[in-house]
């Protein structure tokens, strides 16, 4: 079946026009008309819109013009501005908001000739870790539909686990790409900070976010960071570099790798079976020659703190803008600030209003210093630990998740100890670091991530490792049997 | 350090949120729970280093001074709910 095939592996049948991209189109768009009302990973399909760009990527074929990924299809988080297709951030605010340009990462998809499937779900502006914080649906984790598929970025997870889609686009602020890569048993990429264009990104919390793709495999993962990357004179905050280019991805060879575990990672947080299925793959790394060794970087602990003041500061003045006014929902009153007031009473969801709170408190006067001010001192301090590390370490290596998908509705009502799941994905966030999950084993039949972080535009160098390392554990390396 | 009924009320003033009473009881519960949490960063010494507002250091960048291509007023104007004369149309901010 044409769904069966990598991204890569597809890119090779349409260089051999032994498929056209319509079929593969097709057979997607078929694929979500038949499965997706059962998986929820789709907010909105566009089969008209991607069976016109399928065709235009097929004459682009023919006449010899074409990018290694035209004509391969693919799925884009509801957070990402789609011209003329409905943009919603699983938010009711946002409900039939249809953004009158293009984010850049979806200028560039379109120039490669890659048709666009659809939207995904994910938590209400990307804040969550489940993707339960949608205001519209449930996406459920093709491992086992009683539990979630993680979050923020579920949806472009779980589509690619039930072959939904070959690729998809994520956004990762604390670990939204990685963390639902690792359980739903995908690979989930965060470059650095700066090399992928926010620009048409919905803004969360501006100094973290960044786009990244989500597929089957790493060398996918290679080839769709090498189109979306890039400078972009419309994100202030873009590196100058050139786009990612990995050159000779199957040659990598582990052998001398240097590979760092902070034990602070590998703590009374992680789960047993986490903690079993990641040191089985440590286990395999050194086999293969990598050098392995535990190391202790200690204001990892503050992670979750640091986090939870800086991401919702800057939220709850990124989300300022949703008065009602230019674009939204808007509820009416006569009085212009009682219009507001109810325009994101109604508009926002339960978990939205309490981060923006918790923002707006810790940047009020009299709590600035004790809350705001130390968090950016433990970030610029946690970044340094980091920084030094990289001198001696290839990669830090720990699980992506201290747990494995945990069911629907099992920690909804206990907000705080889902944001403690975050602790291992954070802190490439807080410093910019490029990183990424693979499956590295399973654990009561579910998925376990591997999570590789590498220093600061060392993209190149990380995607080549992490191949490495999913080349090494080819048993980790299959989808849930009920999709396949 | 914990938070009154009074200051969540306060907040969301500040934060432009109109909550009813059983979402304050909600909110101060939260918020407490993760203002709990967060003691260990509020006992942070502040000479442990310089804070950092951003993950990578970029000097400013400046654009050439060129106008580039625009939305335009229609595509501007068409997602806003209330739209009169190509202007977007706001509840009156000086009350008679």
């Amino acid at each position: 079946m044409i769904t069966d095939l990598t991204a890569s592996e597809l890119s090779e049948a349409l260089s051999k026009k032994s498929v056209s991209s319509v079929e593969i189109t097709t057979a997607y768009l078929n694929e979500i008309e038949s499965r997706d009302s059962d998986m929820g990973c789709f907010l909105a399909v566009d089969p008209k819109g991607a069976l016109e760009q399928a065709k235009n990527a097929d004459a682009l074929i023919a006449s010899g013009g074409a990018h290694p990924l035209t004509g391969v299809p693919i799925a884009i988080k509801d957070n990402i501005s789609t011209e003329l297709l409905e943009t919603t951030c699983a938010s009711k605010m946002l409900k039939g908001y249809i953004p009158p340009f293009d984010a850049t990462v979806v200028k560039l998809l379109k120039s490669a000739g890659m048709p666009i499937l659809g939207k995904t779900n994910m938590d209400e502006f990307a804040m969550g870790t489940s993707t339960e914080n949608s205001a519209f649906q449930v996406t459920r984790n093709p491992w086992d539909k009683s539990r979630c598929p993680g979050g923020s970025s579920g949806g472009s997870a779980a589509a690619i686990a039930a072959k939904l889609a070959p690729l998809s686009i994520g956004s990762d602020t604390g670990g939204s790409i990685r963390q639902p890569a690792a359980l739903c048993g995908t690979v989930g990429f965060k470059p650095t900070y700066g090399r992928c264009s926010r620009y048409g990104l919905v803004a969360f919390a501006s100094s973290l976010d960044q786009i990244g793709p989500l597929s089957r495999t790493v060398k996918d993962a290679a080839m769709l960071a090498e189109v979306i990357t890039g400078n972009d004179p419309l994100d202030s905050s873009s590196l100058p570099n050139n786009p990612i280019k990995v050159v000779g991805i199957e040659n990598v060879n582990l052998r001398g790798l240097k590979v760092a575990v902070p034990k602070e990672m590998m703590g009374e947080g992680i789960s047993q079976g986490v903690r079993q299925t990641f040191k089985e793959a440590m286990a395999r790394l050194q086999e293969e020659g990598a050098i392995v060794e535990e190391i202790s970087l200690p204001m990892i602990s503050y992670g979750v703190s640091t986090y939870y003041i800086i991401a919702p500061a800057e939220a709850s003045s990124n989300l300022a803008r949703f008065d009602g006014i230019r674009y939204g929902f808007r509820a009416e009153d006569k009085s212009h600030v009682r219009m507001v007031e109810k325009t994101r009473a109604q508009g926002f969801g339960h978990e939205v209003k309490a981060r923006i709170m918790i923002g707006t408190y810790v940047l009020s006067a009299g709590y600035y210093d004790a809350y705001y001010i130390k968090a950016q001192t433990v970030r610029s301090k946690m970044t340094a630990e980091f920084l030094e590390a990289f001198k001696k370490y290839d990669v830090i290596a720990s699980p992506t998740s201290p747990v494995v998908a945990f069911k629907l509705g099992e920690l909804i009502d206990d907000p705080m100890a889902l944001k403690l799941l975050d602790f291992c994905t954070i802190p490439a966030n807080m410093g910019g670091f490029p990183s990424i999950s693979i499956n590295c084993g399973f654990s009561e039949g579910l998925p376990v991530g591997l999570q590789f972080t590498s220093k600061p535009q060392s993209d190149e160098d990380l995607l080549r490792n992490a191949y490495g390392a999913e080349r090494s554990l080819p048993e980790a390396q299959k989808l849930p049997a009920s999709v396949g | 350090m914990s938070i009154s009924l009074d200051e969540v009320r306060h907040v969301a003033q500040l934060a432009r949120l109109e909550l009813d009473e059983s979402e304050v009881l909600a909110l101060q519960g939260e918020l407490n729970s993760l203002l709990g949490h967060l003691v260990d960063i509020s006992q942070i010494k502040a000479s442990l280093g310089e804070p950092v507002t951003h993950a990578v250091s970029l000097r400013n960048i400046w654009a050439e001074d060129i106008v580039g291509e625009t939305l335009g007023r229609d595509n501007s104007l068409r997602n806003a709910a209330l739209v009169k004369a190509g202007l977007f149309v706001v509840p009156a901010i000086i009350e008679d």
